[in-house]
């Protein structure tokens, strides 16, 4: 049965046995690691019986925190892929001088960069923002929890889907060796007639409209449950730039949903919408990405924008100065952002009063950016600073964020952008204001809520040194790259010719390494963190001497968030109800509605994921199965019209009486 | 800290001081105040940059919880006259640098023709500028020099102090047309063309490359730009023409299709309409130009006729395979106009014998390519051209 | 959202101390954000709309030597198309009308008629499409003929999502009547029924109307 070709293909597709990279030694090696984790966490979870209590209370869940917290888990394990990827590559530029070819070639040198970028942007700087919007925001506003709980849980596992893909990618066939954004003509099927575009096209597919979704649901909390009496003005910062970042991700997302859409049908159903013949237009794929391009560089460093006003108030003990000004700053930057998208390409040809009209609204948004650091700056003067790692990532943002910020307006303008472009400055410009601004910012937040998620504080210990790790390994991983680019190299290249270029590869990679330390230690915080947990414990929910209301609750807050709903009078809600005061309400407690957990959303995140993998194999039976298979289960899910129970009053009591009796064995 | 760990480069930096800073120290003209304008953005921005920094640091440092000297206000949080410096301020400096774009990038932009040869000598009449027809090819760069009737590949040549008039495209994927030394960048399209003017001050050998990356030979993408003395230019154009090849549109055919770190070729003779027909992506005989299609578009089509004039692909220039779910690849025939005959189309115009599968990758055929895919959903099942 | 509209626990009003919480609260009605929620949905759908648009705007005229619009459309057939639609749309609002009557069974006549004409409308555009396929106009001839066909057909996906969707909430009608949250649905699906149709409006006016005249 199995010796006939045709009826191979109609099962298999194009995915064969030489599909499997067995060839590859690195791939065979990193596969052998990644299947030998795997074995073993498996084979840990089956052992302790674990897989019930994961489905049940994780993998179904539609508790907003829980979800936020598989994000986080989701970014961070992605952040060693992505990182893997950078290492490699600052490992081939070091060493591929002198008529060397480097140890990777070419076929696996363009995946790399390729993926890298790819793992960065969307399956760890997204998870990670999206997972603390989700874990922080509902409990800033007095939420018990975001609009559309199930919603949430779906839009989590198409994220992971998307992640699934690009992970696949490395084991069966190869990923896409176009650059992060596949610009055609190379990404067409002519010059990219493998799976690898395929899967970059599904990938981000999946984890798109999981992205789309969870914005939509975003801006409902925000603007339908806050808490009586906190009006728009009222609103924690990071609750703020969360709502300016979800505007932007339903505005923008959809773009990318359309273009990759029109990528796929020329390369699925040969039309002719960014080929070089027929009347395509290249061009326009490039317009088009950059449409959600560009605003996507803004979902990633708002909410790390609102991560530092919290933490700068919260430590500094100050009020944030300049709220007002901030608020508006923050949807300035959110509208000007669609107006810059052509500063990616200036080199295009566009001419000098198009390039000039979109160089000068570029520099526009420095303004408010500038304002917001001026307001930070503000908020530090006459405070009473207490260094703990958020804030002292915060320090680090701002003195290494405004080089990039400059960087950038000198690349927003034409003429400059025209000898930097593409180069390694360009290179060193974006990793400075991603890494600078949003992954500082991201772990900013993340030891400044991790005690609210578990009950305990970070290792001081750790934290610092991988601080110090990371911030000087920034600066040696990204100085040299700013000079490389000013001596006109250019990016994604694999060999030298010059020899003279070879020390600064080596001090950035030098650089590469500290950061690896740096996350090394991040990783040995966690793991010391977790085993020194009695020592770090926090009773009272608020280690910080915090300000807004997510405070108010314990830590971990309970399913329902606040046994009663708050009431907001002052823009810093819990430190106005500190000061005025206010006791925690021991009696009277109802029960509470809450919406029950279900399964759906992986069982559809799961089908569209191998809609996605059969369609890059072309094995269309299996395609069509789970595109029935997505209408079944949707439409089925429809049917149940019992999605929410009360948790009885008892429990509630239960729950808020051993809250009372640890924070009095706390006081102690 | 940070002003440390720029310290402790500060050794490496004296020992490069050998290190080509090419973007500063520029060659040619239109480079250099591209530099100045990086230069002048960069101290206009360091103005705010600069005090941000220092404040940061005086901020952390004064206000630290164990310094209970200082002053401590936690409820001031709002001042009017801060806020309108903390917005006018760096509203000042963008006024400033958005009039410095504005006008640097009118003055800079690529299609204009120079004014001037450097600072001092503004061009005259007689510096007709030299024209050069740029195409980025996989992975090596075609220069014509339609002047002169020759073509070289991944070497380019020009007089000092000549302004020179760059036609660049490409002849199938994006590529950017870069001489750091020279004057910035533009990208290279296939079937588009984008201008560049530019001038040379200096005499040299500079490095010239494709800065944006278009596939696996993309690191070997690099030519030699040399600046020469007048005289020394026409012994060069006199040495290329010294060169047996000719360069003709099926020669043409062969040198497009994908190769790496190609060495420098000499071409003595150019097809005339070589380059007209490389960015009308109709140098194949037969196919369509687009200049044609575009003026037959503009015109409303060619109506129900124009179904038919679409060939299967059998020379697969363009690597366009049929997609799994699609019919099978076709271009667009070309009728007998005015625009065909015009060109000198030479007699052994024919496509060339090798008709393996061209890649846009180059490399070896990974065995689940669409190419051999036979099975098309919407149209039944149709075989496929394998090439 | 004010304080004003929150039940609050009274009683302190006295005491300088202010209340800090609900007492005597209601849980959000259940679909309490549903409709804003929807409204932003059928948002980002107008951008794919909007994008899709634009591509066809860019690159509708690219005939690529083929034909041009005026030699394919038949704009005869596209107006019965569009009235179907229409008509569609407005039984879909007497459908609404007699919801709002808590009348089952002339709701879901109203919702079938609704689904017969959108029946009508995908039917036509298949047999035009089928027709420019046959004549060799396929989506492969020329970029204006890849962004007609998108553009046009990802509209009739988003109709016939809208039928099963139609069919799937008559069937629940007839299961559970007109509960709350059938009624809820009810509304989300005329949203999407009526914005289809606005979008179709741009369709004929931007591709068929216009493409004649081009």
């Amino acid at each position: 049965m199995f010796d006939n070709p045709a009826l191979i293909k109609a099962i298999f597709g194009r995915l064969t046995l030489e599909s499997l990279p067995l060839h590859e030694p690195i791939v065979v090696g990193t596969f052998a690691v990644v299947a030998l984790g795997g074995v073993a966490l498996f084979g840990a979870v089956t052992y302790f019986k674990l897989w019930g209590y994961l489905w049940r209370e994780w993998f179904t869940t539609v508790d907003h925190k829980r979800i936020g917290i598989m994000y986080m888990i989701l970014g961070i394990v992605m952040l060693l892929r992505g990182f893997a990827d950078a290492i490699m590559m600052r490992g081939q530029q070091m060493l591929a001088f002198n008529g060397s070819e480097g140890y990777l070639n070419a076929h696996h040198y363009d995946q790399i960069f390729t993926a890298h970028g790819v793992i960065m942007i969307f399956f760890v700087a997204m998870p990670l923002v999206t997972g603390l919007m989700n874990y922080v925001v509902p409990l800033q506003i007095g939420a018990r929890d975001v609009s559309f709980p199930f919603l949430n849980n779906f839009s989590f596992w198409m994220t992971v889907g998307g992640a699934v893909l690009v992970m696949a990618s490395l084991f069966i066939g190869e990923f896409a060796r176009t650059g992060w954004l596949a610009y055609p003509p190379l990404s067409n099927l002519g010059y990219s007639p493998d799976v690898g575009v395929d899967y970059y096209i599904w990938a981000l597919q999946v984890a798109g409209i999981g992205t789309t979704l969870s914005g939509i649901n975003l801006i409902c909390t925000i603007v339908k449950l806050r808490a009586p009496g906190m009006t728009m003005m009222k609103m924690p910062v990071f609750t703020w730039t969360s709502l300016c970042t979800n505007v932007l991700i339903v505005a923008s997302f959809p773009v990318l949903t359309v273009v990759l859409a029109l990528l796929s049908l020329d390369r699925y159903v040969g039309t002719n919408f960014f080929t070089n013949d027929f009347g395509g237009s290249p061009m326009m794929y490039v317009n088009l990405i950059w449409i959600w391009g560009h605003p996507e560089v803004y979902i990633l460093v708002l909410p790390a924008f609102g991560i530092f006003s919290e933490v700068t108030s919260t430590f500094s003990g100050k009020r944030l100065f300049g709220y007002t000004s901030m608020v508006y700053a923050t949807v300035v930057i959110t509208i000007l952002s669609y107006l810059v998208w052509l500063h990616h390409f200036f080199t295009m040809g566009s001419g000098a009063s198009v390039n000039s009209f979109f160089g000068i609204t570029t520099m526009i948004i420095s303004i408010p950016t500038g304002a917001k650091m001026f307001n930070w700056l503000f908020t530090m003067y006459r405070g009473r600073i207490r260094f703990e790692l958020p804030m002292m990532w915060t320090i680090a943002f701002m003195l290494t964020f405004v080089i990039g910020g400059m960087t950038g307006v000198l690349l927003a303008v034409p003429p400059a952008d025209f000898v930097l472009h593409n180069s390694l400055f360009l290179v060193a410009h974006f990793h400075n204001v991603i890494i600078g601004g949003v992954l500082f910012g991201l772990f900013a937040g993340i030891g400044y809520w991790f005690p609210k998620a578990f009950g305990f504080r970070l290792d001081p210990f750790w934290g610092k040194l991988s601080f110090w790790f990371w911030v000087t390994g920034f600066f040696f991983a990204f100085m040299p790259l700013y000079v490389l680019g000013l001596m006109g190299v250019t990016r994604r290249l694999r060999v030298f010719d010059d020899p003279s270029l070879q020390i600064w590869f080596i001090i950035a990679g030098f650089g590469a390494f500290l950061i690896l330390l740096g996350i090394g230690c991040m990783l040995m915080q966690f793991a010391v963190s977790f085993l020194r947990r009695e020592q770090l414990r926090d009773v009272t929910g608020d280690p910080w001497n915090g300000r807004t209301l997510e405070w108010a609750t314990s830590s971990p807050p309970p399913d329902y968030n606040f046994a009663f709903t708050p009431v907001v009078y002052d823009n810093d809600a819990w430190f106005d109800m500190k000061r005025r005061g206010y006791s925690r309400p021991l009696t009277g407690f109802k029960p509470i509605h809450m919406p029950s957990n279900t399964g759906t959303g992986i069982i559809l995140a799961g089908l569209a994921t191998a809609m996605g993998f059969a369609l890059i194999w072309y094995i269309w039976w299996l395609a069509a199965l789970c595109v029935i298979g997505l209408f079944v289960v949707a439409i089925g899910h429809t049917f149940n019209y019992h999605r929410d129970f009360d948790i009885p009053a008892d429990e509630v009591v239960r729950v808020e009486e051993a809250r009372t009796r640890l924070i009095a064995a706390g006081a102690k | 800290m940070r002003a440390l760990k720029l310290l402790a480069l500060l050794p490496f930096a004296a020992a490069l001081g050998g290190c080509d800073f090419v973007v500063l120290a520029p060659a040619g003209d239109v480079a250099a105040q591209q530099r100045d304008l990086v230069v002048i953005s960069t101290v206009l921005m360091l103005l705010i940059v600069l005090p941000v920094m220092a404040l940061t640091v005086l901020f952390a440092w004064r206000y630290r919880q164990t310094n209970t000297q200082a002053a401590y206000d936690p409820e001031w949080d709002h001042s009017t006259g801060l806020e309108l410096v903390i917005w006018s301020a760096p509203l000042l400096i963008i006024v400033c640098l958005g009039a410095l774009t504005w006008m640097g990038t009118h003055l800079l932009d690529p299609y204009r023709t120079l004014g001037r040869i450097d600072s001092n000598r503004p061009v005259v009449a007689q510096d007709a500028p030299l024209n050069v027809e740029v195409v980025a090819l996989d992975w090596k760069w075609l220069f014509i020099y339609p002047d002169y009737g020759v073509a070289t590949v991944n070497e380019l040549a020009a007089p000092v102090d000549r302004p020179i008039h760059f036609r660049i495209t490409a002849s199938s994927v994006m590529n950017s047309f870069y001489i750091p030394a020279l004057a910035g960048q533009i990208y290279a399209m296939p079937g588009m063309e984008t201008k560049l003017h530019a001038v040379a001050n200096k005499p040299g050998s500079f490095k010239g490359f494709s800065a944006n990356y278009s596939g696996a030979g993309f690191s070997g993408m690099h030519f030699t730009f040399k600046s020469l003395a007048s005289t020394e230019f026409d012994g060069w154009i006199a040495n290329v023409r010294a060169s047996a090849a000719k360069l003709t549109r099926a020669d043409y055919l062969k040198l497009e299709r994908p190769s790496s770190n190609e060495p420098v070729r000499k071409y003595a003779a150019v097809d005339n309409d070589l380059y007209k027909a490389i960015l009308n992506m109709c140098v194949e005989a037969g196919k369509m130009c687009m200049s044609e299609m575009m003026a037959i578009d503009a015109k409303g089509g060619l109506g129900h006729q124009g179904l038919n004039n679409t060939l299967p692909l059998t020379y697969d220039k363009y690597a366009r395979r049929g997609a799994p779910l699609g019919p099978e690849p076709t271009y667009v025939a070309g009728i007998c106009s005015v625009d065909e005959l015009k060109g000198r189309t030479s007699p052994d115009l024919a496509a060339p014998l090798d008709m393996t599968p061209l890649r846009g990758i180059g490399l070896t055929r990974p065995p689940f390519s669409p190419a051999n895919s036979s099975t098309s959903l919407l149209l039944g099942q149709r075989q496929k051209s394998d090439s | 959202m004010t304080v004003q509209t929150m039940n609050i626990a009274a009683g302190s009003s006295e005491t300088s101390q202010p209340v800090f919480h609900v007492l005597d609260e209601h849980a959000h009605p259940e679909g309490y954000s549903t409709s804003l929620g929807f409204w932003i949905y059928l948002m980002s759908d107008c951008l794919i709309f909007a994008m899709l648009f634009a591509v066809f705007g860019v690159l509708g005229g690219n005939y690529a030597a083929g034909p041009a619009p005026k030699d394919l459309f038949d704009l005869k057939l596209v107006a019965v198309n569009t009235s179907m639609l229409l008509l569609s749309s407005i039984t879909y609002g007497f459908a609404m009308l007699t919801m709002e009557k808590s009348q089952v069974r002339a709701t879901q006549m109203w919702l079938a008629i609704t689904g017969l004409f959108g029946l009508a409308f995908i039917g036509i555009e298949l047999t035009e499409f089928a027709h420019m396929i046959h004549e060799g106009a396929t989506p492969q001839r020329s970029a204006f003929l890849s962004s007609f066909f998108t553009l046009v057909g990802t509209h009739g996906l988003h109709v016939s999502f809208g039928l099963v969707w139609l069919v799937t909430l008559m069937v629940q009608v007839a299961r559970y009547g007109l509960i709350e949250a059938n009624r809820r649905r009810l509304m989300c699906l005329s949203m999407f029924w009526h914005f289809l149709d606005v979008v179709w409006i741009g369709v004929f006016t931007f591709v068929y109307l216009l493409g004649m005249l081009r």
